[in-house]
């Protein structure tokens, strides 16, 4: 193997070989290791640093939360109250230095590698084999890496925006007494989402893939005394195992009709298939069932929502900028797959389509600002799906990196507010809910920052001109409408309807969830930020900007919105406003996505620029239309409190009950499933069959033989003497008459 | 010659073997036991005769072997008596299942 190695290196000679990036293995062994450390730091969960007075020397007082909560601690103690008090991990310290730390030092290492990357541009991808993982006669799987282009960019925000995640967690989870399990959970799943990213075949992702699934778990129900956070960590973990029945069936179907599963392999093999063929399509379509379970599409979402449940910067790692983006950065990296089967990717794309909307409609009538923000993660997915699926992979890449930023950010923002509400009602020992906007309003004046830093997020969703989700929007809609106007989807056939009429209602489908995002986002924020203050008059008091440690993500985060669009600006606009280099993404990932887009755009003609400019005067119109609306619709001084609200009435109740998408899986299949587990295969073949024939059977059984062979046992001499020597004659009898 | 020989013998095993199987004091089955050893050291000793003197090899061993035998099985015989004052193998039933 070493020689193996060798021969190639000395064949091929890689342009990145001999550079930094032969260090990738390190990218994930770093969080790994942070894992490890924090890990034996929680087993060590027994002992507690009562709230130490020297951590909160370190913040002036007007200054932190974790200030106020830990004299608040020292004041619950005196008062003997154990319910309140703070109880601060004895190892809080290490694990504030070590958990970000492996971050921020993965982030530097993916950005050296970016930089040997971008000198070298090296046309194919840079593979590092350690060793062979499953030599099975024609099955042969190494433990891989592969760098790339596409993997790359999947690197540089787990861990960048991971790290500022990790950054904003140390404030957001510092008292928390699980505060080195949570980071070591963190950690894992970086490693994972890493492995998923960097794996070089199938196999490999498929161990990140199901990793990070473990961690999403893990910390969905982080705090698994409420019976509720637990049910909704195995919602996620179920609804994920559907997926991944399909992502295993496609690998299966793969591997028995390629006969390899390295991505190089399959690229390779691929143009064998028959393109269009039910064979491939059959495989694309397992491959984006196993992408709705773990990128919250229609049918597998209903668990995004439920994971609100977990700590809120898990919410903006895991449910917002990375995990559920996987599903999206699959099909990109199956591109060589899915340009092959225009129906697979129709499919795909009328999925996102439908998801965004309908997600989208379900914000509307939302009151818990996290579920608000799911239901708009959902719908944006739906978006990146749209994006990889009418072949535009760039574009639905694009989308996924300013989504991980702007997304990232509302939710850090509703964590900072949340962290408020938290105190506050911490404070006055109220049972209100921290999370319902109908308990907040009015907090601009008690949080500016955030308050600011949310409106451009907002803004940057709705699609509003030079900031990021603008321009990644817009080229996924821009992309759209040129599949429709030529290409092998137009010309393709999905149920009997014509691609290229489909692809006009897709177009029209992302043109309606950008005007209903527009409206939920500007309802959130003004619900949130605007209008009279309903927290409380004794809360009031209490409620302030988060420590400087979570402050200055939100600044970075903000900061990255809105110059996010610099990544791909498109050439129409470059043309009109000369703002910079133009479609710096779409070279980037050209060697790796490049030729699927081809196959797809293949013979088609040209978009016009006008048309082009036209199509996005029409979205930045329907945004502002969207946000206008909201604005002169929405009273946000009128809202009742939480306490005092009246439920609404005809479709505005089916919405605010998210259609009872919910209710009809329990009735249809939850209960069911209960119902036959419990009458069927509990009472019937466990009891029954499992339990009774089997286990007691076979006893029963043995017990019935052992009682015949124990009656020839009489312990009588004379009788076994006859039997001896009836024995001896019948064995010279059998001798001699044969 | 072997003939009327090999039929003396049977007849003694037989004796020994029928023996064996009638009766129920130990002694007696005991005796009975000897008999058929008799008998094949008999068988043995006939067939030396004819076929090389292997045969007295092997008669040797059966004595010897069939003395330690005896004095096994009479020590446990007397244990027997002993403990149970009879040596009626009807009434010696330990080891019934």
């Amino acid at each position: 193997m070493f020689l193996q190695t060798a021969v190639s290196a000395a064949a091929v000679a890689h342009p990145l070989s001999g550079t930094i990036a032969e260090w990738v293995w390190l990218l994930p062994v770093l969080p790994l290791a942070g894992f490890v450390i924090n890990g034996l730091l929680s087993l060590n969960s027994a002992h507690f640093g009562a709230a130490d007075p020297n951590i909160s020397d370190h913040h002036p007082p007007e200054g932190g939360a974790e200030a106020l909560a830990s004299s608040h601690a020292e004041e619950a103690e005196e008062a003997g109250d154990d319910h309140h008090a703070v109880r601060r991990h004895r190892w809080a310290g290490v694990v504030s230095v070590v958990g970000p730390g492996v971050l921020i030092l993965s982030f530097l290492l993916a950005l050296g590698i970016w930089q040997a990357m971008a000198t070298t541009h090296p046309e194919a991808p840079f593979i590092q084999r350690y060793f062979s993982w499953m030599p099975v006669g024609d099955l042969q799987i190494d433990a891989a890496l592969q760098l790339d282009q596409l993997s790359m960019v999947m690197i540089l925000v787990v861990t960048g925006v991971g790290a500022l995640i990790h950054v904003f967690s140390v404030g957001y989870m510092r008292d928390d007494p699980g505060y080195p399990r949570y980071f070591s959970y963190l950690n894992l799943f970086v490693f994972f989402m890493l492995m998923l990213v960097l794996g070089a075949n199938y196999p490999v992702l498929f161990v990140g893939w199901e990793g990070v699934g473990l961690c999403s778990y893990l910390l969905i129900g982080f705090w698994f005394n409420d019976k509720v956070n637990a049910d909704a960590g195995k919602k996620a973990f179920i609804l994920n195992r559907i997926g991944d029945f399909g992502f295993l069936v496609a690998m299966f179907m793969l591997f028995a009709n390629i006969g390899v599963l390295d991505f190089i392999g399959v690229s390779a093999k691929a143009g064998d298939l028959v393109a269009g063929s039910p064979l491939i399509t059959a495989i694309c379509l397992f491959m984006f069932l196993g992408c709705t379970g773990k990128s919250a599409q229609i049918p597998l979402y209903v668990w995004l929502p439920d994971a609100m449940a977990g700590p809120t910067p898990v919410s903006a790692l895991i449910h917002a900028a990375t995990m559920v983006t996987a599903g999206v950065y699959l099909i990109a990296r199956s591109s060589f797959l899915f340009s092959l089967s225009p129906v697979a990717s129709l499919t795909v794309a009328v999925v996102g389509a439908v998801t965004a909307i309908f997600a989208a409609t379900i914000g509307l009538k939302q009151w818990d600002i996290k579920k608000v923000l799911a239901y708009s993660t959902i719908s944006q997915l739906g978006y990146m799906f749209v994006g990889v699926g009418v072949g535009a992979y760039v574009s639905g890449m694009f989308h996924l990196v300013t989504h991980s930023f702007f997304k990232a950010l509302l939710f850090l923002g509703s964590g900072s507010v949340i962290h408020a509400m938290h105190a506050a009602y911490h404070q006055t020992h109220s049972a209100e809910d921290a999370q319902d906007m109908r308990n907040m309003g009015g907090l601009k004046q008690y949080l500016p920052i955030t308050f600011v830093l949310m409106w451009i997020a907002t803004l940057a969703i709705s699609g509003i001109p030079l900031l990021s989700g603008f321009f990644s929007k817009d080229e996924i809609l821009a992309s759209v409408f040129a599949r429709a106007h030529g290409s092998t989807l137009a010309s393709a056939n999905w149920l009997g309807i014509p691609g290229g009429t489909l692809l006009y209602v897709i177009y029209g489908t992302g043109l309606a969830a950008a005007f209903v995002t527009a409206i939920y986002m500007t309802r959130l924020m003004l619900y949130t930020f605007h209008g009279p203050v309903r927290t409380g008059t004794q809360e009031e008091q209490y409620l302030h900007e988060p420590p400087w440690i979570m402050t200055s993500t939100l600044v970075i985060l903000g900061i990255l919105t809105v110059f996010g669009g610099w990544l791909n600006l498109p050439e129409v606009i470059t043309d009109v406003v000369p703002l910079g280099p133009r479609d710096l993404l779409t070279h980037w990932l050209d060697p790796v996505v490049g030729p699927a887009t081809a196959r797809i755009t293949a013979g088609a003609a040209q978009v016009p620029a006008a048309t082009e400019q036209a199509l996005i005067g029409v979205a930045v119109v329907i945004a502002v239309a969207g946000i206008v609306f909201a604005i002169g619709r929405l009273k946000p001084d009128r809202v009742p409190r939480k306490a005092d609200a009246i439920p609404e009435e005809g479709f505005e109740r089916v919405v605010a009950n998210k259609y009872y998408v919910d209710e009809a899986l329990d009735r249809t299949i939850v209960i069911p499933t209960y119902a036959v587990s419990r009458n069927f295969l509990w009472r019937i073949v466990d009891n029954g069959l499992i339990d009774g024939l089997f286990v007691n059977g076979s006893a029963a059984l043995a017990r019935s033989l052992g009682w015949v062979g124990s009656r020839l046992q009489t312990g009588n001499v004379g009788i076994y003497a006859w039997v001896l020597v009836v024995g001896v004659l019948a064995m010279l009898g059998a001798f001699t008459l044969r | 010659m072997l003939a009327e020989s090999l039929a003396l013998t049977a007849a003694l095993f037989i004796i020994g073997v029928v023996g064996v199987l009638i009766h129920r004091n130990a002694i007696i089955i005991f005796m009975c036991v000897e008999l058929m050893l008799t008998a094949v050291n008999l068988t043995f000793v006939a067939f030396s005769r004819f076929y090389g003197t292997a045969g007295q090899v092997f008669v040797v061993f059966v004595m010897t072997v069939s003395a330690a035998e005896a004095a096994v099985g009479l020590a446990i015989i007397i244990a027997i008596f002993r403990h149970r004052q009879t040596v009626d193998l009807r009434n010696i039933n330990l080891l019934k299942g």
